[in-house]
């Protein structure tokens, strides 16, 4: 058991708080940059999806774990930031401008979502966001002069500052970077009053409007960089598949980012990491396993969406947290062994609150 | 002229009744336990799946298959709420809702396992299948199918029973009794739970019946739960707490994308319901016949 003393007051304001966090995460940076070498193509080539899917969960967590928002809509912010990167590479933008601007076309779009937000809440939220995730997703395919329509856009090869981002590896490098960027980001903001706002609002709005939180202000933020966020990923995603068309984009994809963030572990940015990780793995577990299964099981279309059913039942059931949470007790019952008992994370059971009287 | 409109608006009340009875399923558990349940659509597909294997395997007839699936599905959905949804009582709205999620993906991967189920697109043999109904004369004569007229009398139908179960039994009265105040119902020697389990089985069955009536249009297959989706907005603008607002929102969803079909441009008709239902929550978000309750302080 580690027990931290506060000897000066620099050390709240550090990003790691003790000098096995150091140690670990510096481990977890090595292994990352070595992995490349490592590891084949293909191998590589999923972590990359793992690092985009986690950008994503970055924005998503950030609205839904620590603002308390829920967004049934974030293909679209996905969709907007791809198609934008396209359609600015295809203008011959650079990357450096370009991937802002996705950012900023996604963060502009989560405002105008954010806007029903400012009035409805809770699962009136939730049917708004669905259905201006519906109608982006037409809207793509209508607009064929810019998105290509249901035939698609293919995206040229990317250059950035001068660097040809041609293989897996570069691809590789790229997304880890602004991955990191944007947890750091993302870490700097949940502990400025931005961040604090964004907690108070989700545990209760009626106590963060008496603290003079503005509502409307802090939820358009949250919003805005969420799908900024998504709108990053976006980018990264279009330069990763190379061909965009409206299918990528749809309700279900909005469902299956929820259910990644809910499976990884909702409030903590571990959370959002570790369900695209779980993810992309349970996917290529798949995938491994049908060409050893009896064809019976192994050729069922159906396999995917019913394993990630089971999962993601059994954890809202029986581990609300996530793998974040399970993870969380692993440690503790090392760090108190064996003092750890089985009520230590008992969820609290409460009366249920009406949402229907404000 | 009047005439393609009048049809259009039929053939659009059909479609809203379906919506109607989807948003019915959701408002009775909204009602009742302050959940969404975004697994319906995927109830109806049970529903759907469930009445053709009565009619295929044990060679039942339409009707009686209809029964059938109606008592199996009231007591899946109780089968459901007591092993899934009792252990998060008291946990927050988006928990249930992940859940039901969960449950919807769950049943559209274990259903197209099942074999003779599948991914395949079924066709349902119902007796007034291809019947149609001629009023008036010659080339301008209305012409209603016999799907849709069988569809909004039953909707009316169960609107009915529905109606006098909840006004006139002791049943009805206490689940009405529940959905006000549970915690009073509680009180008052209400089994809340067991209310509750009750009306996922009512809610399941209405769904199934959504389903049974839709098979003939869309047929029966894996995805025809998406079609729940549009229930949203139809419950969302007839307000999402009250049952003759869901039935009224689906109407109106139903009847605006038949009509912005065929007035509008290609693609809106998709996204018609979605429009709306934007346009409701920015204007009035409680809808039609929602009522805005206010804590006195």
């Amino acid at each position: 058991m580690r027990f931290l003393f506060r000897t000066r007051y620099q050390q709240d304001l550090r990003l790691f708080k003790h000098s096995g966090q150091v140690f670990w995460y510096g481990l977890l940076t090595l292994a990352l940059l070595a992995a490349p070498w490592l590891f084949p193509d293909y191998f590589v080539s999923q972590l990359v999806f793992v690092l985009i899917y986690s950008i994503i969960g970055l924005g998503l967590m950030l609205l839904i774990g620590y603002t308390g928002q829920v967004s049934m809509g974030h293909a679209a912010f996905l969709a907007m930031g791809a198609y934008s990167e396209a359609y600015l590479q295809k203008l011959g933008w650079p990357f450096l401008l370009s991937l802002p601007s996705a950012a900023l076309i996604a963060g502009v779009t989560g405002v105008v979502v954010g806007l029903p937000a400012l009035r409805v809440k809770g699962m009136y939220l939730a049917i708004a966001t669905m259905a201006l995730g519906f109608i982006v997703e037409e809207g793509v395919t209508r607009a064929d002069n810019i998105t290509g329509g249901n035939s698609g856009i293919t995206l040229g090869s990317l250059q950035v500052v001068g660097i040809a981002i041609d293989s897996e590896a570069a691809l590789f490098y790229l997304s880890l970077l602004i991955l990191a960027l944007c947890i750091i980001g993302v870490m700097n903001l949940l502990r400025s009053p931005t961040g604090r706002a964004f907690v108070a609002i989700r545990d209760s709005e009626i106590s963060a409007q008496s603290m003079g939180i503005q509502l409307a202000r802090y939820k358009t933020i949250a919003f805005a960089l969420s799908a900024a966020l998504a709108g990053v990923a976006g980018a990264l995603y279009a330069h990763k598949l190379r061909f965009l068309s409206p299918e990528q984009f749809t309700f279900l994809q909005s469902i299956e980012l929820l259910i990644m963030i809910v499976i990884g572990g909702l409030g903590s940015i571990h959370g959002a990491i570790f369900g695209a990780a779980f993810w992309i793995l349970v996917q290529q577990a798949i995938v491994t396993a049908k060409d050893w299964l009896p064809p019976e099981i192994g050729q069922q279309t159906g396999l995917q969406p019913t394993i990630f059913g089971i999962f993601l039942v059994a954890t809202v059931l029986f581990e609300p947290m996530g793998i974040y949470g399970r993870w969380l007790k692993i440690r503790l019952f090392f760090e108190l062994f064996p003092f750890y008992r089985k009520g230590m994370f008992k969820r609290q059971k409460s009366y249920l609150k009406s949402e229907r009287i404000k | 002229m009047a005439l393609q409109f009048l049809q259009l608006v039929i053939s659009g009340f059909a479609q809203g009744c379906i919506y109607g009875l989807i948003a019915l399923g959701f408002v009775l558990i909204y009602k009742a336990t302050e959940t969404v349940n975004f697994a319906q659509g995927d109830l109806m597909m049970l529903g759907g799946f469930f009445g053709l294997s009565c009619m295929v395997v044990l060679g039942l007839p339409f009707w009686a298959a209809f029964a059938a699936t109606l008592v199996v599905m009231l007591l899946f959905g109780m089968l459901m709420e007591r092993a899934l949804l009792r252990p998060l009582l008291g946990q927050p709205a988006f928990t249930v809702v992940m859940l039901t999620i969960g449950i919807g993906y769950l049943a559209r991967g274990l259903v197209t396992m099942i074999p003779g189920w599948g991914t395949e697109t079924h066709a349902l043999d119902i007796p007034y299948k291809d019947v149609v109904l001629r009023l008036g004369a010659g080339s301008d004569a209305l012409v209603l199918s016999m799907e849709h007229l069988v569809i909004i009398v039953i909707t009316t139908l169960l609107i009915a029973v529905l109606y006098l179960f909840f006004r006139y039994t002791k049943l009805g009265i206490a689940m009405q009794a529940t959905s006000e105040n549970q915690l009073a119902a509680f009180y008052m020697g209400i089994p809340v739970r067991s209310i509750n389990m009750l009306i996922w089985g009512i809610s399941a069955a209405v769904s199934a019946c959504a389903g049974l009536l839709l098979a003939p249009i869309t047929f029966v297959h894996v995805n025809m739960g998406y079609i729940g989706l549009k229930a949203f907005p139809a419950a969302v603008v007839g307000g999402f707490g009250s049952i003759p607002g869901a039935l009224v929102g689906g109407l109106i969803i139903g009847i605006v994308e038949s009509l912005a079909g065929y007035y509008l441009p290609e693609g809106i008709k998709d996204i018609a319901a979605y429009i709306l239902v934007l346009l409701v929550l920015m204007a009035q978000p409680s809808g039609l016949f929602g009522v805005k309750l206010r804590k006195r302080v």
